[in-house]
Parts: C-alpha cells; structure tokens; sequence
C-alpha cells in the first residue's frame, strides 16, 4: 500500500472515532429519553394522565395510593421561588458591580470568591440549612418548623447566586466599550450608563443567567431533601415541611424499589416532568446566550 | 470596567453614591455568609475529626463509627470515572472544535451537551439506576456508580474542553499545515499540548463537581453501611495479576455516607456529617484551588 494512503485511511479512522465520541452526547439524551418514556407510559397505563394532574394528594406508598403530583409541583415552585428571590437580585447586582464598578483589582479578588461559592457540593448547603439557617429563621419566626421550605429556599438561593453573578456578568463584559463611551459623552452618568445603555443591551444573556439559575433550582434535590421534610403537601405556606419532585425521587430510590412496581415507576414519571422542564429552560437559555454572543462577536 | 481610556466623573447623586456601595455589599456578604458556612461545620466537626474516624469502618455507635469505606470508596470512583470520562470528553471536544463541519447537525449536538451539562444529577442517577443497575445488572457497585457519574461530567469535561481547543491560536494550526503535517499530527503535536493546561483545568474542575455529588449515588442506592474495602483484590498472585471483578463490589462514597448521617434522629451522628464534610470540603477545595493555579498559569503563558 503507498505510504500517502495509508496516511489518509488513519486520517479517516481517527475522525470516525473522534465523530463517535462526540455523538455519544446524543445516545445519553436518547437514553435518558427512551428510559423516562418507557416506565413513565407503563405508569400512566395504571393511573390516568388526568388525574395525576389534578388529584391533591402524593401518597404512593399508602395503602390507598393516591398519584396527584400537584403537591410536589407546589413544593417545587415554592422552593425555586423563594430561591430566586434570593439568588436574582443579588446575582444581577453583583454582575452589575463586577462588570461596570469593581477595578481590576477588587474584580480579581472576588471572582475566586464567587467560584469558591460554586464549588461547595449541595450535601454541605444543604447540612447549613438544617443545622444553622432553619435554628436561626426559628428564633425569628415561632411558627417555623423544624422542616420547611424557608429554610432550604434561600440556601439555595445563595448556592444559585454565583453562577447567576458569572453568567450575566460575562454578558455584561461582552457589550463593547463604544457603547459606554457613546453614553458618557452624551453627558450620562455611571448608573445611567449601567442600567439604560448596557444592561438593555446585554438583556438575553442576563436572561440567560436568570433561566439557568431556575433550572438548577428546579433540579437540586439534596438540599430539599435534607432540609425540607420529605413530606408532600398542596401548599404554598414556606414554614411547613414540603416535598419537592426532585426529592421525592431521592427518597423514593434510596430505599430500593423492586424493578416494575408501581412505586418504582412514580420515579420515572415524576422523572419524565423534572427533565422535560428543566432540558426546555436549558435549551431556552443556550439559545438566548447564542443570540447574543452572535450580536457582539 | 477599568479598561476605559478616560476617568468618569459622575454628578452627585444618591443612586451613583448608592449602587456601589451595595454592589459591594452583597458580594461581601456572600463572601461572609461562606465564612459563618465554614466556622458553623468546622466547629462542629472539628473536634470529632480524629484518626479513628477516618480509619473506622461504619458502625450503629457514632462515637465508633469512622469514614474509611467511605473515602476508599470515593477514590475508586473518581478514579474509574477518570478513565471513562477524560478520554471521551477530550476526543468529543477535539471533534468539534476541529472536525465538525458547520452545519445544522453540528448544531444541535452542541445544543444538545449544553443542555445535557445542565440536566439535574437526579435525572442521571435515574438513568444510572434502569439501565447500570437493572438492565445490565451491575447492581449497586463500584462500576455503576462511577459510569452514572461519568455520563454527568462528560458534558461538562466536553465544554471546558472546547474552550481550551478554541484559545489555541490559528496561527499554530496553519503552520503546522505548512510543514507538512496532517490534520491529526497537527492536533497531536500542537493543538492538545497548547490546550493541556486549559483542557486540565476543566477536568479537575468537573471532577470535583463529581466528588460532592449525592444526587445520582442515592439514586442508584449506593450503600451507606460498608463495612470491608471496595474493590480490594484488585491485584492477584496469579496470572492476569489483576481481577476485574472487584469493580462490581458494593460500594459507599463520603456524601452518600454524609447524608446517611444527616438524616438521622441521634445528635452525634449530625456531629460524625460535620466532621466528614470537613474532609469532603478539603478535598474539593484543594482540587479547585489546583484549578485556579493551572489556569491562570496557562493564561501568563499564552499572552
């Protein structure tokens, strides 16, 4: 064989294999697909989809089930609420601070910072909400319990803020300079600067941010599960212990169901909700960041 | 926004006054809020950090129990998950970045490990649990732990990857073509040594996201009372001196074993989770450190 096409045929098989890694990203998605979808139909051939969607009660275990998954959803919004009431504002002003205040050399300081806050594994938030926050939140509000979405909300929340911060500061930093400039020399000032000319102008990647943070918020299971209660219920009071979606899953797995049960399948089911949500907020979330990236680069 | 050419005078106003000083506050204050996080656990969990718990196995008696299963555990499965994930987070970046050809498939793959990296590791310990654990019956062992963990952190191995490919220079590439290398040799030779230290950089970091990671490790119910050392007869005497099938032992991890701890009634196991997050925390923060090293290191070399 002539040495030029042996060259081109190693060429080749080193780009099939490289292509076959890279289409692995697809076969996960079909697999998480094909898995949710195929315990999650076997479960609505036991109970109807409508009732599932309007019955008040979570109670799979009981003896009389009942498979309404409206007080998870609620426990779910409620925790994500209660997060990024936390997590946005402090995020976004932070990113604003970064971006159009901070000098280089607080910048260089506080970003590691911020890393720091992103690295620590949600099972340590989730043990400062129980044993520190919750106490904390109890010796101003009586009526908390020992178990609530208080509590783990605003954890959250403060586990969210970072990657809020660094995503809508990364847009904040992309608006060209020209812009600024333009602004200062029509006379605006700092914060009219900021808040009129280059928070507008970076808006889908500030949204971007702000989407992901509710994903993630949506997603996150050890916190709540640590410090929520594990206890469904179709309420949007935050001092009563609640359970989430992405709890109950957790709670569900650790105590090994068998393979084919109807319990086994509320898993996949309550799965099948968690992950179609959140993949369409991350979808929505790359696409606004792509967008804007395509404007300023 | 120091990088601009001039000074800014601002009128005196209250919010131009105002909004540094709270942009300031709030970042000190998460600042802050991370201190009062660290005193709360290193007090309660200092004291009890002594050799014999990190030498103990499990048992009933807090004061007796130890986390030796536990980091075992946890080294075996960042170690597995080392030789699964890194090699084909690397080659899926090295294909996109340097094969793919622009189009609407190329497209959506790159939407699709986007959103894969931010899928709920809850999702992924299902996906672990019907198809390692049931369908192809690992069960709950070292193997299947560590392959549900490696699908979470691929994507995330994939896109910090890419980044480092894409901060190569051009220049480097279109020489490389000049003297006659291929587009593989060029990629060996140049391209991956120029990106190392950024495509690193991005494998400790999505390592010590895997390291904390509970979510998934519950799901595919990975033990908490482990009282031998997974995966321990790896070597053999005889001939092929290893034995592959320690990786199917059961096995616990530290934030398995932390949330075990956590979510029971009795005051001194909440005191033993303390003491093993400390670990836990070490162990991320000392990975995330070598991260920020690495990285501003490898910014230096590249201006």
């Amino acid at each position: 064989m002539p040495r030029h096409t042996h060259r081109r045929l190693k060429e080749a098989f080193i780009e099939k294999i490289f292509l076959s890694t890279a289409l692995f990203a697809i076969f996960v998605t079909a697999g998480i697909l094909w898995v949710l979808a195929f315990e999650t139909l076997a479960f609505f051939k036991e109970i109807p989809f409508l009732s599932f969607l309007t019955d008040g009660q979570w109670t799979p275990l009981f003896s009389e089930p009942h498979f309404g998954i409206l007080p998870l959803l609620a426990g779910t919004i409620l925790t994500s609420a209660i997060a990024m009431a936390v997590a946005a504002p402090t995020g976004l002003i932070s990113a604003i601070y970064l971006s159009e205040y901070a000098t280089e050399r607080i910048r260089h300081f506080m970003k590691p910072l911020l890393e720091m806050l992103a690295a620590v594994p949600t099972i340590v938030y989730g043990y400062f909400a129980l044993t520190w926050l919750t106490p904390l939140l109890q010796s101003v509000l009586p009526d908390l319990a020992g178990f609530n979405a208080l509590s783990p909300g605003i954890v959250m929340g403060m586990m969210i803020m970072p990657a809020v911060a660094s995503i809508s500061e990364d847009a904040l930093h992309t608006v060209p300079i020209g812009l600024r400039e333009g602004g200062f020399a029509l006379g605006a000032t700092r914060f009219q600067v900021a808040f009129q000319i280059v928070l507008p102008s970076a808006i889908s990647g500030v949204l971007a941010s702000l989407i992901l943070g509710v994903s993630r918020a949506v997603g996150e299971t050890m916190i709540v599960a640590i410090a929520a209660g594990l206890q469904p219920r179709l309420t949007f009071n935050p001092l009563v212990p609640i359970e989430t979606a992405a709890a109950y899953i957790a709670q569900i797995s650790m105590g090994d169901v068998p393979s084919g049960t109807l319990a086994y399948r509320t898993l996949f089911a309550v799965g099948m909700a968690l992950f179609v949500f959140t993949f369409a907020l991350n979808g929505l979330s790359f696409i606004l960041r792509k967008r804007f990236r395509e404007i300023y680069e | 926004m120091s990088k601009l050419p001039f000074r800014v005078r601002s009128p005196y106003r209250v919010e131009e006054r105002l909004f540094p000083l709270l942009g300031f506050a709030v970042i000190f204050s998460s600042g802050l809020m991370f201190c009062v996080l660290l005193t709360d656990i290193v007090r309660d969990g200092l004291p009890r950090l002594d050799w014999q718990f990190l030498t103990s196995f499990p048992s009933r008696k807090p004061q007796k129990a130890g986390i030796l299963a536990a980091i075992v555990g946890t080294l075996w499965v960042m170690g597995l998950i080392g030789l699964i994930a890194i090699p084909l987070g690397i080659c899926a970046a090295t294909y996109l970045e340097e094969y793919a050809p622009r189009n609407k498939w190329m497209n959506a793959i790159e939407l699709n490990i986007a959103n894969l990296a931010g899928v709920p590791s809850i999702i992924y310990g299902l996906l672990g649990l019907a198809l390692f654990v049931r369908t192809l019956h690992l069960g709950r062992s070292l193997i299947a732990g560590a392959m549900t963990l490696s699908l979470l952190v691929i994507p995330i191995i994939i896109l910090s990857s890419r980044e480092a490919l894409r901060a190569v220079p051009q220049s480097i590439r279109e020489a490389s073509y000049a003297l006659g290398a291929s587009r593989w040799e060029t990629i060996r030779d140049q391209v991956w040594p120029a990106a190392l230290p950024g495509i690193l950089t991005g494998i400790i970091l999505a390592l010590s996201r895997a390291i904390g990671e509970t979510a998934p490790l519950v799901a595919i119910g990975a033990l908490t009372y482990v009282n031998f050392l997974p995966g321990s007869d790896l070597f053999s005497a005889q001939f092929p001196w290893f034995n592959l099938k320690c990786l199917l032992d059961p096995f616990s991890a530290l934030p398995i074993q932390i949330f075990n701890w956590l979510s029971r009634p009795q005051k001194a196991f909440l005191t033993n989770a303390a003491a093993a997050i400390l670990v836990l925390l070490a162990l991320t923060f000392i990975m995330n450190s070598m991260a920020i090293v690495l990285r501003n290191r490898a910014r230096k070399s590249m201006r």
